[in-house]
């Protein structure tokens, strides 16, 4: 099987994936809707039925926005791996998600920003706040790129801002509501969210789809870079400007859902191989199928229940987090 | 070792010494002054020395000296730890917080408070706190021991087991935030205290209780120093001058999971207090273990002093996580840290 054809089964299996999931996610829940009806609320909508209330107003707007989260988180995952030639970067391990995660915290408590918009906004704040910090700290001494060192910077970086965003929460009287908040979960998802997801996401992965040859160079080595002309420091100022938006609009939508930028990139890493041309578009489909299915997951397992979806994600990311380290030979 | 031992600070280390003591002291004071009852130093020295009023003996004896106290021990419980595992990876930044320690007992507290009771620090019965260090003990010794073991291929890596740390720390987290979500509001804010740190419930009976385990400790770890500062030499090196590494490493690693599981049973999860303490004594005093950690002590037990009277002062009558304060003092120095450190 030469690469082209694999790489057309592995994005059609991936797309199949979505969509499958797409379809149970709306058929599937606390009330099980046969898929005529689904059908039916898609195409011919009538706001007496319930059935079609409920697909329209939560389970279709969930998917979606399951598909758009888990396909952005991805996508920035393999973008950061690429640039900071470290496999474990990630938006939620490197702290970049808990800074947008204590904006939105504070938006909450204070009542400063209402909507997915305004939610979105403070996000993109606190993102822009930490992936700022992150790229200081990776540009000022270049031994600071070491998997250790990042990792450290990463934690300490998540830990402050979970600090904060607790206090905010105390001080609130708003705790457990942060929680949810903190662990991830599409509970909040409707038409709105998924409008600026398909937006601002579509938009900020599309630049990041146009930027992936950069991303490839990068990925080699600054030197090698260099040597091809191009400048190492400013692609990597122009890729974390894509990442804040991507995930800004991530967590203003999911809260902080970690793990999926892992090992998503691994994987398709392993089936596609390391240019990032492919690698970047087929984590994000993937990453949307895995999040899609991580939430039917979520509600399903102790339904009538509702799990923290980024329990899920993390008992697949933790484990391959550990074997990535295992392997790491300095 | 001989020569190790002959290779210390000499003349400068008992300066920075006495003015960290004194420090120490101011901030004890401060901290037994102030609160929703504010008493002059004075009345403070009197009530101690036993001619306070009733209202006074109830604040200082009863309220602030016992949260103090148990700072102080927290505090050097931690600072060691820290001290410990920055000499055994050799790595500056390691820190019992970050690498699964805390969380691991603080997991198997929450899990011990969900089963045992949904009642409060004061209502907790005898059999509940007295359990309570062994089981963050437990919990701690099994998070490290995970990481030990899941780290350990073809022999232990310093690099390895901090990286295994974090990860096996983010595991824990996640596992937390799950029993979190699902308890009631009241035990979940008693959660969120054991799983940011604070000193809200602290009596005379915890103290009791972890002192002596923690001075036990301490006193093995202060015996052991010269092998500590053998280990922070490097593995080849430590052999070379007779060291069992890896015996000596893993023994090590259990006193500094011992010390920090103490300290979260009483006081929760603290970050970055054992590597503030470290940090800055080894810049006071040198880095021979034998001086610098009951330096480390000190200036941690002064952070926490500090922080904890900021905890309980800076929002009143609402208290925040002590823990979170530190985290605000502590994560830009060690950003600082990193960026300048070479």
């Amino acid at each position: 099987m030469n690469d082209k054809v694999k790489r057309t089964v592995v994005f059609a299996a991936g797309i199949v994936l979505v969509a499958v999931g797409v379809l149970v996610s709306v058929c599937v829940g606390a009330k099980n809707i046969a898929l005529p009806d689904v059908l039916g609320a898609i195409f011919s909508y009538d706001e007496d039925i319930l059935e079609h209330v409920l697909v329209h107003d939560a389970r279709l707007p969930r998917a979606l926005c399951a598909v758009f989260v888990g396909g952005v988180l991805a996508l920035s995952g393999a973008m950061m791996q690429g640039v900071l030639r470290n496999p474990v970067a990630e938006p939620s391990i490197m702290g970049v998600n808990q800074g947008a995660t204590l904006m939105v915290s504070i938006a909450l408590v204070a009542g400063l920003a209402g909507g997915a918009l305004g939610g979105f906004l403070m996000a993109l704040v606190g993102a822009a706040v930490s992936g700022g910090l992150l790229l200081l700290f990776t540009l000022t001494n270049s031994a600071n790129q070491s998997m250790a060192r990042i990792l450290l910077a990463g934690t300490a970086m998540s830990t402050f801002f979970l600090a904060l965003a607790t206090m905010v929460g105390l001080l609130g009287n708003r705790s457990q509501e942060l929680a949810f908040w903190v662990a991830g979960g599409l509970r909040q998802t409707g038409w709105t969210q998924v409008a600026v997801l398909a937006v601002i996401g579509g938009a900020f992965s599309a630049l990041a789809f146009a930027w992936s040859g950069k991303v490839n160079v990068l990925s080699l080595g600054d030197e090698f870079s260099c040597g091809l002309g191009i400048r190492p420091v400013r692609v990597k100022m122009q890729v974390v400007a894509m990442l804040v938006p991507l995930c800004g609009v991530a967590v203003a939508v999911a809260g902080n859902i970690g793990y999926i930028g892992l090992f998503i990139p691994h994987i398709m890493r392993r089936v596609i191989g390391n240019d990032y041309r492919v690698l970047m578009p087929a984590s994000f489909v993937f990453g949307a199928a895995v999040l899609v299915w991580a939430d039917i997951a979520a509600r399903m397992v102790m339904a009538p229940y509702e799990l923290p979806v980024g329990l899920f994600t993390a008992i697949i990311g933790v484990p391959v987090f550990l074997l990535l380290v295992r392997g790491e030979k300095h | 070792m001989r020569l190790l031992s002959c290779a210390g600070v000499g003349a400068r280390s008992w300066l920075p010494g006495v003015v960290v003591v004194a420090v120490f002291l101011a901030a004890v004071c401060v901290s037994l002054m102030v609160g929703s009852y504010t008493m002059t130093p004075g009345e403070v020295v009197a009530t101690l020395m036993g001619q306070g009023s009733k209202l006074q003996n109830f604040a200082v004896l009863q309220t602030r000296l016992p949260r103090t106290v148990l700072a102080f021990l927290v505090g050097t419980a931690l600072a060691f730890s820290g001290g410990i595992l920055q000499g055994v990876t050799r790595n500056p930044l390691a820190e019992p917080g970050m690498i699964g320690i805390n969380a691991g007992a603080a997991l198997a507290v929450v899990l011990w408070i969900s089963a045992q009771t949904s009642a409060y620090y004061s209502q907790l019965d005898l059999f509940a706190s007295v359990g309570m260090p062994v089981v963050a003990a437990m919990g701690a010794l099994l998070s490290t021991g995970l990481v030990y073991g899941l780290s350990h291929n073809h022999g232990i890596r310093p690099v390895r087991f901090i990286l295994t740390g974090i990860g096996v720390n983010g595991g824990i987290l996640a596992i937390i935030t799950y029993f979190q979500l699902a308890m009631s509001k009241g035990s979940y804010n008693q959660v969120l205290t054991w799983t940011n740190g604070s000193l809200w419930g602290s009596s005379w009976t915890y103290i009791a209780l972890v002192a002596p385990l923690i001075l036990a400790v301490v006193a093995i770890v202060l015996a052991k120093a010269p092998s500590l500062d053998a280990l922070a030499l490097g593995d080849e090196l430590a052999c070379g001058i007779g060291v069992n590494v890896s015996r000596q490493r893993a023994a090590f690693v259990v006193l500094a999971a011992l010390l920090a599981a103490f300290a979260t049973a009483v006081a929760g999860s603290i970050a970055f207090l054992g590597l503030l303490g470290p940090q800055i004594a080894r810049r006071l005093v040198g880095p021979r273990a034998r001086v610098m950690l009951p330096m480390a002590a000190v200036v941690s037990s002064v952070i926490l002093v500090v922080a904890d009277t900021v905890a309980r002062n800076a929002f009143s009558p609402i208290e925040i996580p002590v823990g979170v304060v530190v985290a605000v003092i502590g994560v830009p120095y060690f950003i600082y840290l990193m960026i300048k450190e070479r």
